[in-house]
């Protein structure tokens, strides 16, 4: 296999595989961090011992799981230089910045105060060891807020202008780049949905507890469980709303993605929002002679309602964005052929305004070519593009992926809300717990789920964007290192050996860890 | 504030945080050292969740070391992680491993045992400063690598439109040919012996056990001899070698004596470094003579720290191609023509004015938290231990 893949291929999968594995870990450590601290809280307002061991027990399973999300995060950071290292240069001067922030701002807050809230309960104060515990939850959120910022920069370039000087993108506005509504909108959703897995995370574990009917667990388990499905209701209420403003974004300004996450061939106006449809999952649909998925069940307008704000609004289509297509405002976007045309006439005309430079031709020259990069730069990445197929993305991933997390998201409101209502209730069952086996049972099966539906959502956001590593400027074809297939491949096993290994580590760890429950949180002294 | 100004106050910026990570290797060192210093079972323990308190500042370090390179000289970024990849892969490699080996080791259900996450901690700490400390020597002696930014406009399909990379190595390699330069393994030897000469210090420091104290007074000599036998070998070798650097149009040229004519122009690197040099030694010689005395960790790593942070700015100021290339002259990277834009610099420099305020509490939270030192009594109390 390793000969038929490109070097390209082989540096996407690598960072997939890097991206996958870490992120089973940081939502958890952004979710279970908010329980924990909000469980501490109460310690430190009662004073009352219960919620300092309950507390001692989160963060207990909290570091097993951070140390994973550390491991895995410093690869992602190293990896855009080794893998990426074409797409390192061009747009360093931007996207260089919110990493860097990332370690001064984040990281040492997190890593300062994360071994506060380890070793320090009995070596600082109780306000102290709260405000670490907070701190490193804050640390962690603020990392992702950078990275997030970073990453949305390259799904909507803003705040930026080529240089043909230096031949790559520099930075002109910092506030654009930092506070972009893209990056505000993916890290509300990146993050709330977050809480979700650690809501369920609590809700599952103390649902075992209950399940097994461990009496030495058994008050902390109902009252977590209680926090889990407060914090899990509040997110994935939230997630939705997010992510339906995310869909929004994505609809303005990667239309291709949206076309893939609904199979949706030849759009118009008045289009239905797909509810499922068959998309074979393993090979690309043939998207120019079909008109639409087979056996589609839709909700009439609903797609243009959530692309446009307009129940008639217009939707283009997978075929329509590769034709060319005119918005309700008239104006006209142009054909694949003409953006890929366009974007060689730009590379062209920076080639010669190189040359023009080096050879000291007049400035008049050298100007008119600068004139003609600027008028087509908008597709400058469009000229490393051989065929307009290599514009669509792979439609099954996007599509099923994209229905995987609305359908869990949608479940995990439903879930929540139902354990919250028997909570209000307050019925009490055989077992003399308020709630039924069935729901907890349900409780510890939905865990997986969640990270399904978290990875769903990641794949949705990164697959929907090919072939672009940054859109419309640079293709991951034009983003590589120079490194041949089989040193990356060579990697990627190395990596995927390896992650595994720790992952089953860390979830026998993790087990062990639950089933020893309260036991291993010593008293007070 | 100028462009210049920026790109001299960034490389400063860059080089403290390598020489924080230089110092912060003691967690590396201590746990090379693991075995011998702490001897027993307990005693290996202490050493680790003496270390354990702190890895994730040496970690942090890396990562932010790495991110600010990318954001004030993306070239070198690009050109060097995409271009010695072996090297690269295998320092990240080490400490993947290093990361997870704390918590899991003697966590219930490691099913792999805990002397595979002490052989792990011992990997990082002999392969971690061996790698870097060669990565920061080829600094001095050049990589095998060309940049051609021309490449950028080789279109598909055409005649001659071939790769679009602008960095490529020059040999099939990608970075272990370094290792074949004797003077890159002489340094990276000698941080190798400074991160256990550190450990220890640090381990003597922290962890409040006679024991242990003794141990690391043996074993300080047997490792400052050959940190300070290899690092006076590699000092004389860059003050003796040839060096890289550039006139004012950006052209490259070999120099005689060149880092030897930095030290002499820039006399107050020469301070730092003479300076950094006889805290290192003070705080060793003083630790192997006094039998009390168990703050030699505060004048060594202030010292490594100063010492580091010339010999980092002697490979970059004063008109110097930090990143040379051996394979092509021209190629070779340096503060002008590899740095951000006088925009992301400006920016930058606002958010940099952050860093004394995180250092200030981390100073704070670890004055809180080494206020009393680690023993076995805390050892076997303690909510969470390694």
């Amino acid at each position: 296999m390793m000969t038929f893949l490109s070097a390209v291929d082989w540096a996407r999968a690598q960072f997939a595989l890097t991206a996958i594995f870490h992120w089973l870990f940081v939502p958890l450590t952004l979710g279970l961090g908010l329980i924990m601290s909000v469980i501490e809280t109460k310690y430190y307002r009662s004073g009352d011992a219960f919620w300092r061991r309950a507390a001692q027990f989160w963060q207990r399973l909290f570091g097993i799981n951070f140390a994973m999300g550390v491991a895995t995060g410093i690869i992602l950071e190293f990896e855009f230089g080794t893998n990426w290292s074409n797409y390192s240069w061009f747009v360093g001067d931007i996207f260089g910045a919110p990493l860097a922030i990332e370690g001064i701002v984040a990281f040492f807050m997190e890593s300062t105060f994360v071994a506060v809230m380890y070793f320090g309960w009995e070596k600082v104060s109780r306000g102290f060891h709260l405000a670490s515990t907070w701190l490193t939850w804050i640390g962690a959120t603020i990392s992702a807020w950078w990275i997030l910022v970073a990453n949305s920069w390259m799904q909507y370039p803003v705040g930026c202008a080529f240089n043909p000087d230096t031949m790559r993108h520099e930075m002109v506005s910092f506030w654009q780049v930092a506070f972009s509504p893209f990056a505000v909108d993916k890290f509300l959703h990146t993050v709330i949905s977050a809480w979700v897995i650690g809501a369920v995370f609590v809700v599952a574990v103390s649902a075992w507890y209950l399940l097994k009917r461990r009496e030495a667990e058994r008050e902390m388990a109902l009252k977590s469980l209680r926090i889990g499905a407060i914090v899990g209701l509040i997110a994935s209420v939230g997630a939705a709303v997010t992510g339906d403003e995310s869909a929004y974004k994505v609809a303005q300004v990667q239309p291709m993605k949206l076309a893939a996450m609904e199979a949706l061939y030849d759009g118009g106006n008045d289009v239905s929002l797909t509810g499922v449809a068959w998309v074979n999952p393993f090979e690309q649909p043939n998207y120019k002679e079909e008109h639409e998925a087979p056996l589609r069940l839709a909700v009439p307008n609903g797609l243009s309602l959530l692309a446009t704000r307009s129940w008639h609004g217009y939707v283009p289509g997978v075929n329509d964005i590769l034709k060319g297509y005119t918005r309700e405002d008239g104006t006209r976007e142009p054909s694949a052929q003409e953006k890929m045309a366009r974007g060689r006439a730009a590379i062209q005309a920076l080639a010669d305004y190189r040359r023009a430079k080096n050879e000291g031709a007049s400035e008049d020259e050298a100007a008119a070519y600068k004139q003609v990069l600027m008028d087509n730069f908008q597709y400058f990445g469009y000229g490393y593009i051989r065929d307009e197929s290599e514009l669509v993305p792979y439609i099954p991933v996007n599509f099923w992926a994209f229905r995987i997390m609305v359908g869990l998201g949608t479940l995990f409101i439903l879930f929540f809300a139902y354990i919250l209502f028997l909570n209000w209730k307050r019925r009490p069952t055989a077992s003399g717990s308020v709630y039924p086996r069935w729901l907890l049972v349900a409780a510890i099966v939905l865990l997986p789920c969640a990270y399904i539906c978290s990875e769903s959502g990641w794949l949705v956001a990164e697959f929907g964007r090919q072939p672009w590593t940054i859109q419309d400027m640079l293709p991951v074809t034009a983003s590589v290192s120079d490194i041949g297939s089989s040193a990356v491949a060579t990697t990627f096993w190395l990596f995927l050996v390896l992650f595994t290994a720790m992952l089953v580590v860390e979830i026998n760890i993790m087990l062990k860890q639950i089933k020893r429950g309260m036991k291993e949180v010593k008293s007070e002294k | 504030m100028s462009y210049s100004f920026l790109q001299h106050y960034w490389c400063f910026i860059v080089a403290l945080l390598g020489a924080l990570l230089v110092f912060l290797l003691f967690v590396q060192g201590a746990n090379s050292l693991a075995r011998s210093l702490g001897y027993t079972e307990e005693g290996r323990r202490l050493v680790y969740n003496s270390t354990g308190r702190k890895w994730e500042l040496t970690f942090t370090t890396l990562v932010t070391f790495g991110g600010a390179f990318f954001a004030s000289y993306p070239l070198f970024y690009s050109t060097s992680f995409g271009g010695a990849y072996w090297l690269w892969m295998a320092i990240l490699f080490t400490f993947v491993v290093q990361a997870v080996s704390y918590e899991f080791q003697n966590k219930i259900g490691n099913i792999v045992g805990p002397r595979t996450f002490q052989f792990c901690l011992t990997l990082n700490g002999i392969l971690g400063p061996l790698l870097l400390g060669g990565a920061v020597a080829t600094f001095f002696e050049g990589s095998n690598f060309i940049v051609a930014k021309e490449n950028l406009l080789a279109l598909p399909g055409e005649a001659g439109g071939g790769s679009v990379v602008i960095s490529s190595w020059a040999n099939a390699s990608h970075g272990l040919d370094a290792l074949l330069n004797p003077w890159v393994l002489v340094l990276g030897f000698a941080v190798v012996f400074l991160a256990r000469v550190l450990g220890i210090l640090y381990v003597m420091n922290n962890v409040d056990d006679e024991d242990i104290r003794s141990r690391g007074s043996v074993r300080l000599v047997g490792a400052a001899v050959p940190f300070v036998v290899l690092f006076v070998a590699y000092l004389v070798h860059v003050l003796t070698k040839d060096g890289f650097a550039y006139t004012d149009e950006g052209l490259i040229y070999m120099e005689p004596y060149k880092y030897l004519h930095n030290f002499i122009d820039m006399w107050y690197l020469s301070v730092l470094l003479l300076v950094g040099v006889v805290l290192v030694l003070f705080g060793i010689g003083k630790t192997i003579v006094s039998k009390n005395y168990i703050g030699g960790i505060w004048p060594a790593g202030i010292g490594t720290v100063l010492t580091v942070l010339a010999l980092l700015l002697c490979t970059a100021w004063n008109h110097t191609a930090y990143y040379p290339s051996t394979a092509d002259l021209q190629s070779s990277l340096t503060m002008v023509n590899s740095c951000s834009s006088e925009f992301t610099l400006r920016t930058m420099f606002y958010v940099s004015l952050l860093i004394p305020f995180v250092l200030a509490y981390i100073i704070y939270a670890w004055r809180a938290m080494d206020s009393k030192k680690l023993d076995r009594k805390e050892l076997a109390e303690s909510h969470h231990t390694y």
